[in-house]
């Protein structure tokens, strides 16, 4: 008979995952496709009926999420400015079924290069909360996720939330995907914004960063850097240019060559700042 | 943990249930297999489809990717429990209006979406629609009524009735009931008691040898396998195919494997058992051999050879030729050269092969499903090697088809198992199975070139296409036959000479794909137009109509056209349109930023049945004494409708209402052979056959009533009243004597296309009716990003009559969506996208609105006039779509799909930028 653990409290599947070889599992979907003529070989723990993995929480620092949050919930409920890009991101992953199963942290654990989660966290500089018996540690999601499906989370350690720092000025965000046809596409490239401006629009953080183009999502410092202190009324689509991809290390494959996914994303780079200088520039 | 001892609770359409499946278990697979409810659908088990859609706590899930452990204490509603007590509800009763279900595969789960978003937005709009159905795949109905389906069922205005009639009628399809309720039965939905699960071990090379180890061990290492199949357990012929000297696919492979995904074993057991293995673990020694991949490759002179007795790899070759092509070019005031190139394109109709095989002493019967039950009965005796008569097919509804499912799958192999151990055995495939080992759309490489004079008139055409067969040749002689009869298009020519060629590699079987390579060759035929009509200076359309084929026109296999050639009323029809969105792009022009738009025109021909073969049908009509009339149907519907129009058409003829008929479809022990669901037959062949049963039955009940032709009929219980003028006959049904199958009377009809061969130029009547078309798409680019979306499409349709209007548009809208697939993202790669993520067909946000022109001029032979659309629908869209993208940036790609990195390296070698 298979293993099947779902424990309602964090302390229980902390204990499990500290003395055994788990397969955890959130919504199920990515567990699942992965297994079409397989059964599932290792034992599940099921963590969705952990109530301290759920919601979403305003903090002193800024915001908590659960890492068993669900887009669908990302993408429906009302919330502040810095969460468009996040909402946007939502509403690309798979179809509805998906978006309501899959969660917050199954996508990031996953990591997938293409994970549509990614680039927003990634771009709000978010920082996951790491739990094992053994204590808590907090590290940037740039540093969590190392590669194709690899990250540094330990054996015996469960993704438990993911912190968003409260922006320092009005936050505009958001997030450009592009594929072959309108639904249910894994992403040829995708671009995360999040800029942070002064009253008077002048970047006083900007967050960029860029999914399917490398084995993870990368940040791109250097447009970063040229953003810094520009003001969002001016054409920002003129800090974008090839140089500003090096981190990126894109692949020929069935959904587009290297070449082509450089270019895009080059194109939905300036688009995106273009999205967000707009209505900025309307309400000056 | 989660499942207590008494199982785990949950609500299940408003019952309290308990189950006692592993908490891991997918809640798709214990909806099914644990309570019965078959009606959610298996399309892909990786949450790719949406077919299996059920509501969880009021919101839309993937069934196929909830455990069970997660459902404890929630709420499931399938689409078994949508129905209200009374009768199907309002969001049902909407589909079927509509004729939102064709196949009816995608049903359910569409089904669901829709329900859980009229809970949440009782009045949505378009864009909210789309939205809450985009993860649910369909195949055949483009969307465009199901969007139409919801947006009515959430309107405040009652429901449409449906219309009376018969012939010409928008009748609600017979089928519809069972598909929106999820009663019907398709391949994977039923199963004798006790049966024994197969599954097979696929090739996981493109080319290989092998040896096999020790089975014998590896069995009894795995309780519950039962018995493992190699090729030397085949009773009669290991080997399928579409043509008597074609037989050259084995059902399971002997030593060598040609393609990936091709079955080497059989394992037959118990469910648990056959899923449990790794095929990893088979004592299987591959030896790969270098494979054969595109039609170059397999052509260059130190090429290995696929096949022994085809050194070349050469299949077969098809040619046309009338007049002197090179002069008539040469004497063109105007000429213009096309080279095309296409992708194996896979069918992905959403219900992935399934059935059963059940052994009655020396006679073995399957269920499955298929589109030709008689070919199937055909090669399931040759490789039991029995007499066709001790085999039975009864199709399952068939979740969509689309030309893969005229080869026969599971079908052999089931028989085999099941006649060895004399024990019923089913099984499933999974959709990667399903991928890698079912036929697909064959690539094409094309050159053509055509000519024009001054006036206009076109002169000479040359083509050539070679199209890569795969592994096997099932249907490619087919596709060889055919392409070089319509490579022309529909136009008059003074010259032609069309050559092809079948190429064995080492890709997957290419077979049947709605249009046996004709929309390849239209890519390449409409493209030419364009071309020369812009160095004429001509307009695009009327350069078209100028050349159309008309009533009386010889074509250039030398065949006469009677009527029935409606093309240039179609033209005719779109022309309008086109100069109001020509003059509307035209004002646009040079203000467009990155994003272009461009508008596309294609026409088609299309022959419907077999090439210059017989291809006869035969169908039957009953009256029982109970005042009931039983049409055996041996058509199969894989959802295009042929099992609503064949009572319609036969109703018309016997005088009779629809109501009154039951229906027995294509069981091969009580239906006639009506030939198989392909080339767009069955509403010229069958369709005929069927008005001659009503026609024989009405003959009879005239001569019983001694009545004359124009006496009307009415059946009231077992009183039958024939009325002739103010004279009325009454005939009781109860005083006549029952023949066999209890019936007093029975109808028959019999009808075979008047065709004659071609001899080695390709001249002679390929076909004794055609169907035509033109349609219009516009289209925008993004010139920066490479992207094209379709902003509209008009499709303007030479159907005869429309049986069924309603009907007849749904193809033309589901082939429309396959034709935007071809065009712009369909591109199979064996074993880098075997899956339905990785492989895209269009969604309901790819398929724009369509505006759909019926041209009714009637067809001397089709039966009151009407022919056939199925593959007609498909074949202009991808050719207007490359028109349109042409007029948007001046760049015509070369090499379907149309992908945005092939069309954006396109524009920057043609320097056009945004």
């Amino acid at each position: 008979m298979h293993i099947y653990e779902r424990p309602r409290d964090l302390e229980t599947a902390l204990a499990l995952l500290a003395e055994g070889d788990w397969q955890v599992m959130a919504g199920g979907t990515d567990i699942y496709p992965a297994r079409v003529d397989r059964p599932l070989e290792r034992p599940l723990l099921d963590i969705t009926a952990i109530e301290a993995l759920h919601g979403i929480e305003e903090t002193g620092e800024g915001y908590r999420l659960g890492a068993c949050l669900r887009w669908s919930e990302l993408r429906d409920r009302p919330l502040p400015p810095i969460f468009d890009g996040l909402r946007k991101a939502a509403a690309t992953i798979g179809g509805r079924q998906i978006q309501n199963r899959a969660t917050l942290g199954g996508n990031l654990c996953n990591a997938s290069p293409a994970a549509d989660g990614i680039p927003v966290l990634m771009a709000l500089e978010a920082v996951v909360e790491l739990r094992s018996l053994r204590g808590v540690r907090r590290i940037p999601l740039v540093d969590f996720v190392r590669g194709n499906r690899c990250t540094a989370l330990a054996p015996d350690e469960l993704l438990t939330a993911v912190l968003l720092p409260r922006p320092r000025g009005r936050s505009r965000t958001t997030f450009l995907k592009l594929g072959s046809r309108a639904h249910l596409v894994i992403s040829i490239t995708m671009i995360a914004l999040a800029l942070d401006c002064d009253p008077a629009g002048r970047i006083l953080r900007a967050g960029v960063a860029v999914g399917a183009c490398a084995p993870t999502a990368r940040r791109l410092p250097l447009l970063e850097s040229r953003l810094l202190g520009r003001d969002l009324a001016e054409p920002l689509a003129t800090a974008v240019d090839t140089a500003v991809l090096a981190p990126l290390a894109p692949i020929d494959d069935i959904r587009g060559t290297a070449a082509y996914r450089r270019r895009a994303t080059l194109v939905l780079l300036r688009r995106g700042l273009a999205e967000l200088a707009t209505p900025l520039r309307g309400a000056a | 943990m989660v499942a207590g001892p008494g199982g785990l609770r949950f609500v299940l359409n408003g019952r309290p249930v308990r189950s006692r499946a592993p908490a891991g278990a997918r809640l798709a697979q214990v909806l099914r297999e644990e309570f019965g409810l078959t009606g959610t659908k298996i399309g892909c088990d990786a949450g790719d489809c949406g077919a299996c859609t059920v509501l969880l706590d009021g919101a839309q899930v993937c069934a196929c990717l909830v455990p069970v452990g997660q459902i404890e204490g929630g709420r499931v509603v399938t689409v078994e429990g949508l129905a209200e007590k009374n009768g199907l509800d309002r969001l049902q009763r909407a589909f079927l209006i509509t004729g939102a279900a064709q196949c009816g595969i995608c049903t359910p789960g569409m089904l669901m979406a829709a329900a859980d978003l009229l809970a949440r937005r009782p009045s949505p709009d378009e864009t909210e629609v789309r939205d809450a159905i985009g993860g649910v795949l369909c195949r055949c109905t483009g969307y465009r009524k199901i969007v139409e389906a919801v947006l009515l069922a959430a309107s405040d205005r009652p429901l449409p009735t449906e219309p009376d009639g018969r012939m010409g009628a928008r009748r609600i399809r017979l089928d519809g009931p069972d598909k929106v309720a999820g009663r019907a039965a398709f391949g994977a939905d039923r199963r004798p008691r006790e049966a024994l699960e197969l599954r097979l071990v696929r090739s996981p090379h493109h080319r290989a040898r092998f040896g096999i180890g020790d089975l014998e061990g590896f069995r009894a290492r795995h309780p519950g396998i039962l018995r493992i199949l190699t090729a030397a357990d085949i009773p009669g012929r290991n080997g399928f195919g579409i043509y008597p000297d074609l037989k050259d696919q084995p059902v399971l492979a002997a030593g060598e494997v040609r393609h990936r995904g091709e079955p080497v074993l059989a394992l037959v057991g118990t469910p648990e058992a056959v899923r449990k293995v790794d095929p990893e673990e088979l004592p299987i020694a591959w030896e790969p051999l270098p494979p054969v991949f595109g039609i170059e490759a397999a052509l260059a002179p130190d090429a290995p050879v696929v096949h022994a007795g085809r050194p070349d790899n050469v299949l077969i070759e098809g040619r046309v030729r009338r007049g002197e092509v090179e002069t008539a070019l040469r004497g063109s005031a105007v000429r213009a050269e096309i080279a095309v190139e296409t992708s194996f394109v896979e069918h992905a109709y959403i219900e992935p092969e399934a059935g059963f095989a059940v052994r009655r002493g020396d006679s073995i019967e399957i269920f499955a499903t298929t589109q030709a039950p008689y070919m199937d009965r055909e090669e399931v005796a040759a490789v039991l090697g029995i007499p066709a008569e001790r085999v039975r097919i009864v199709p399952s509804a068939c979740g969509g088809g689309f030309g893969g499912k005229l080869d026969v799958s599971v079908q052999p192999i089931l028989a085999v198992a099941a006649w060895l151990l004399d024990r019923p055995v089913r099984t499933v495939w999974s959709r990667p199975e399903s991928m890698a080992a079912s036929t697909k759309r064959h690539p094409a490489r094309i050159r053509a070139e055509a000519g024009a004079d001054t006036e206009g008139r076109l002169t000479g055409f040359r083509f050539h296409g070679d199209f890569d067969t795969g592994a096997y040749a099932s249907w490619g002689p087919t596709v060889a036959q055919r392409v070089p009869v319509h490579a022309t298009g529909p136009y008059r020519l003074r010259a032609a000479l069309c050559t092809t060629r079948g190429i064995y590699t080492n890709g997957p079987p290419a077979g049947a794909f709605r249009g046996f390579g004709v929309p390849q060759a239209a890519i390449a035929h409409e493209a030419l137009m364009d071309m020369l009509a812009d160095r004429l200076g001509m307009d695009r359309l009327e350069f078209r109509l100028a050349n159309a084929l008309r009533p009386g026109d010889v074509t250039h296999c030398g065949q006469r056209l009677g009527d029935g050639v409606a093309l240039a009323a179609c033209l005719e029809r779109l022309r309008p349109i086109w100069r109001e969105e020509r003059d509307r792009l035209a004002a646009g022009r040079g203000r467009e930023g990155p994003l272009r738009r461009g508008l596309g025109i294609a026409c088609m021909w299309y022959g419907l049945g077999n090439t210059s073969m017989s291809n006869p049908s035969t169908m039957e009509v009953g009256l029982s004494q109970e005042g009931r009339l039983t049409l055996y149907n041996g058509a199969v519907d894989i959802g295009q409708g042929s099992a609503t129009i064949m009572v319609q058409l036969c109703a018309e003829a016997l005088g009779l209402p629809m109501e009154l008929f039951d229906q027995v479809l294509g069981d091969t022990a009580r239906t006639r052979d009506a030939g198989k669901t392909s080339a767009s037959r069955q509403t010229l062949v069958s369709g005929n056959a069927a008005r001659l049963a009503g026609l024989d039955l009405r003959r009879q009940i005239l001569r019983l009533a001694n009545a004359g032709p124009d006496a009307e009929l009415r059946l009231e219980g077992s009183l039958l009243e024939v009325r002739e003028g103010g004279r009325l006959r009454e005939i009781d049904l109860r005083r006549l004597v029952p023949g066999e199958g209890g019936e007093v009377l029975r109808g028959i009809g019999s009808w075979d296309p008047p065709t004659e061969p071609l001899d080695a130029d390709g001249q002679g009547v390929p076909y004794a009716s055609y169907g035509f078309a033109a349609q219009m798409a516009l289209v925008e680019v993004d010139l920066e990003l490479g992207t094209t979306r379709p902003l509209r499409i008009w499709a303007a349709h030479d159907v005869g009559r429309a049986v069924n209007p309603t009907l007849v548009e749904g193809q033309i809208e589901g082939g429309i969506a396959q034709g935007i697939g071809l065009a712009l993202m369909e591109e199979f790669v064996p074993g880098r996208n075997e899956n339905l993520h990785d492989y895209l067909i269009p969604t309901v946000g790819d398929v724009p609105e369509i505006e759909i022109h019926l041209i009714e001029e009637g067809d001397p032979l089709g039966p009151f006039g009407a022919k056939g659309v199925g593959e007609p629908a498909l074949i202009p869209t991808a050719p207007a779509i490359l028109n349109a993208i042409a007029d948007a940036t001046g760049v015509r790609p070369g090499r379907v799909p149309v992908t945005p990195d092939r069309l954006l390296a396109a524009l920057a070698a043609a320097k056009v930028q945004g």
